[in-house]
């Protein structure tokens, strides 16, 4: 049973090509928007760390709650609004998010005034926007979607949990319409402990940006069907995840002989290193890694690949394949 | 799908009133509650509130684990939450004859691991905090390398040799069961033959700091379903299910201890930390885990109900069964006057009470009642009863962001 991506919205640091904030960089001319990407964080030194470039919020979210939510949840909040938008759904029968890290902001907030008023007069906003569950209760509490509802918080793996579920539910007829999102957040702090783990290491200058030298962050929602609409973006044939895998290329032709496919019917294989550069290293950047796919096929008509390959790969950790089709 | 039945072959827990199912079966028998003056968490709040806390310092936990670790990090420094999983997770796997240790060959069967916790090793992440706060490269990191939840589950993973399928979930205090619940359709999809499923979390300052933000943590002993209910008391522990599919269960030495026979997740849509009045997230999950399992209301003989005591779920939960079940109510009880609120481990905890339940045909008094909740036709169940078969038990796990979970435990 196939499954249909109709639609996608991404906040990430990589600029949209024609201005619009939610579009999706495609693989034609990388150098071109990673300097741009660069350009973007303006003057100074080469950052090693990717901002998301955030939307208007009040588009999507009214002032009062601009107001009270954090960073990362106004950032799902309108990735997802926005991908229903564009995939003309008012309310998806399910809502599943995947997030490593959660609700950053609320939570540093929350632990920071614990330790300095040393557990006294504490206010709840914090603890209550800091539990990982916070962007997909608060989608489903807007769009009242009372349908199923989840959150993955499995480090490298959440977005994929997550896409995994989506697909599950599709197949058991449990819902027609999957809303699905991978997010994370950076906080100055989050850097700051990432850094000293020797990850995201300053790079010289002129070096450029590189997966393996940028911090990231962004929230990437897809709209998936169990139906196709005829204005689909693409058919996600398979997924599956790999924890720390002695031989990857064994599993990558496991995965490859499950769904039936050669080597030779595989138009492109995007690698972490093709997309990283745009959105930097995080936990869940397979979702930007599934939307640069998608972007970039085409088919036979176009000249663009038919069928990609993603293989994302978090700290040589947590190894994925998704594997995408033009329709 | 469902034609696929889920088996339970293997039960792990620890609680406030018990290292393992043994231990917590005769307390749930002899009516021995969890709670007590804060004795182990270092906070503020010392002699304020009860807690229900596992009554083993970090150190003895760590030694109940068994675990030599030549990776640089002793057990001991490792996050109570990834402990006191590792103790429950093992406990799981050893009673249905799968016990593995890392390094040895893996069996042929896919084995996965899904758990479930809220907020990862903050208990250590507030150590760093301390000192992170006055100084940026102040901190020991090693105090920080379990603080996402899913490193918790690889903690464990790795060191029980499990590696086919990972992953965490985290819908606050429906965490577990979402997790029990995932793992059985991961099964069913094929992906894998068997999965240790539940969940596990320790107390913290930040939880019970959060918790009493909220106000509503009682001083007192928690008196679930009670007219006079006054909030919630905290607990910690972890409980977790061995899940197979019916070929791994025939393979088995013994028999199958229990089935899953339903699920269901829905969101309340109502508030982010508050449950409808009428509890509508609560009757859609109850009534979809029916409907799941191809069962009526009037199969059900015992709810374990999610109860924490506070005057908003229970009022929310009350309903919904009212609505539900109205005219005849099963027995049902929060077993959460032993444990205290186990957050993301209380759906974990409670699916191997649901299971023990089934399997020794139990029903577990709700402790401290006294008086009818005014809106409620209907009273739980105050002593142990054990004079009946126990064929299905309706499991409740329901939470912040409005999630709402049931599951069904059924006789295998």
């Amino acid at each position: 049973m196939k499954t249909y991506i109709r639609a996608i919205a991404s906040i990430s640091p990589a600029p949209a090509k024609v201005g619009a904030p939610f579009g999706v960089p495609t693989v034609d001319e990388p150098q071109e928007q990673a300097a741009a990407t660069l350009q973007a964080q303006g003057p100074g030194p080469l950052s090693n760390r990717l901002k998301a470039i955030e939307p208007d919020y009040s588009a999507y979210i009214d002032a009062k709650s601009i107001r009270r939510m954090s960073r990362i949840v106004k950032m799902g909040v309108a990735a997802a609004f926005q991908c229903l938008k564009e995939g003309k759904v008012a309310v998806p029968d399910a809502i599943i998010t995947g997030t490593a890290y959660g609700c950053l902001g609320d939570t540093e907030v929350f632990l920071s005034r614990l330790i300095e008023q040393q557990e006294e007069a504490l206010s709840p906003t914090a603890f209550i926007q800091s539990t990982h569950n916070t962007v997909g209760a608060q989608i489903a509490l807007m769009l009242q979607c009372t349908g199923y509802n989840n959150t993955f918080v499995h480090r490298g793996f959440s977005f994929e949990s997550a896409l995994l579920d989506a697909v599950m539910l599709l197949q058991e007829g449990e819902a027609k319409t999957v809303l699905t999102g991978g997010l994370d957040e950076i906080t100055d702090a989050s850097h700051a402990i990432l850094q000293r783990f020797g990850l995201y290491r300053q790079p010289a200058a002129g070096a450029g940006v590189t997966a393996a030298t940028a911090d990231g962050e962004g929230a990437i929602f897809f709209l998936l069907t169990s139906e196709p609409s005829g204005k689909d973006q693409a058919v996600l044939e398979g997924l599956d995840t790999f924890y720390k895998p002695e031989n990857v290329e064994k599993k990558i032709d496991l995965f490859l002989s499950t769904h039936s496919i050669e080597r030779t019917e595989i138009d492109l294989v995007l690698t972490s290193a093709d997309y990283k550069h745009l959105c930097g290293d995080y936990p869940t950047a397979s979702a930007f890694g599934l939307a640069t796919a998608v972007g970039a096929l085409g088919g036979a008509a176009t000249g663009k690949p038919k069928r990609i390959l993603i293989h994302n790969n978090y700290l040589n950790i947590h190894h994925s394949l998704m594997l995408v089709s033009a329709c | 799908m469902n034609s696929n039945p889920i088996y339970i072959a293997g039960l792990g827990l620890i609680s406030a009133i018990g290292r393992n199912v043994a231990e917590n079966l005769h307390a749930l028998e002899s009516g021995e509650a969890g709670m007590q003056a804060i004795k182990y968490l270092e906070t503020a709040h010392r002699g304020e509130f009860p807690l229900a806390e596992v009554k083993l310092s970090n150190e003895e936990l760590a030694a109940l684990t068994g675990v030599v670790d030549g990776r640089g990090m002793a057990p001991v420094d490792v996050s109570r939450t990834a402990l006191l999983s590792f103790i429950a997770a093992k406990e799981a796997l050893a009673s249905a004859g799968l016990q593995m240790d890392a390094g040895a060959p893996q069996p042929r069967l896919r084995l996965g691991m899904v758990s479930a916790n809220t907020v990862g090793g903050m208990d250590k992440t507030e150590e760093f905090y301390r000192s992170f706060l006055k100084d940026r490269k102040k901190g020991k990191l090693r105090d920080v390398v379990l603080h996402e939840c899913g490193s918790i589950t690889e903690w464990v993973a790795d060191r029980l040799g499990i590696s086919d399928h990972l992953t965490t979930i985290d819908t606050a205090c429906s965490s577990s069961a979402n997790a029990i619940f995932f793992a059985a359709r991961l099964i069913r999809h094929g992906f894998l033959d068997a999965a240790v499923a539940g969940g596990t979390d320790s107390l913290t300052r930040f939880t019970l700091n959060g918790f009493n933000t909220l106000m509503i943590l009682d001083r007192e002993y928690c008196t679930p379903f009670d007219e006079d209910r006054k909030g919630l008391n905290l607990g910690e522990g972890a409980g977790y299910v061995l899940l197979v599919s019916e070929r791994v269960a025939a393979s088995l030495k013994t028999a199958p201890l229990a089935r899953l026979a339903g699920y269901c997740n829905r969101n309340d849509a109502y508030h982010q930390t508050a449950s409808s009045p009428e509890g509508r997230g609560s009757f859609m999950a109850m009534q979809g885990a029916l409907e799941n399992s191809g069962l009526q209301p009037s199969d059900i003989d015992y709810i374990n109900l999610h109860g924490t005591g506070t005057q908003n779920n229970d009022l929310a939960e009350g309903t919904a069964i009212k609505r539900l079940f109205d005219p005849l109510y099963p027995p049902m009880s929060s077993t959460k006057s032993f444990t205290g609120h186990t957050l993301g481990a209380s759906g974990g905890i409670e699916a191997v009470f649901s299971a023990l339940a089934v399997q020794k045909d139990l029903i577990y008094p709700n402790l401290r009642w006294r008086t009818a909740m005014k809106e409620l036709p209907f009273t739980p169940n105050t002593g142990l009863i054990k004079d009946r078969p126990i064929r299905h038990v309706l499991s409740n796990s329901f939470g912040f962001g409005g999630n709402c979970s049931s599951l069904i435990i059924s006789k295998p």
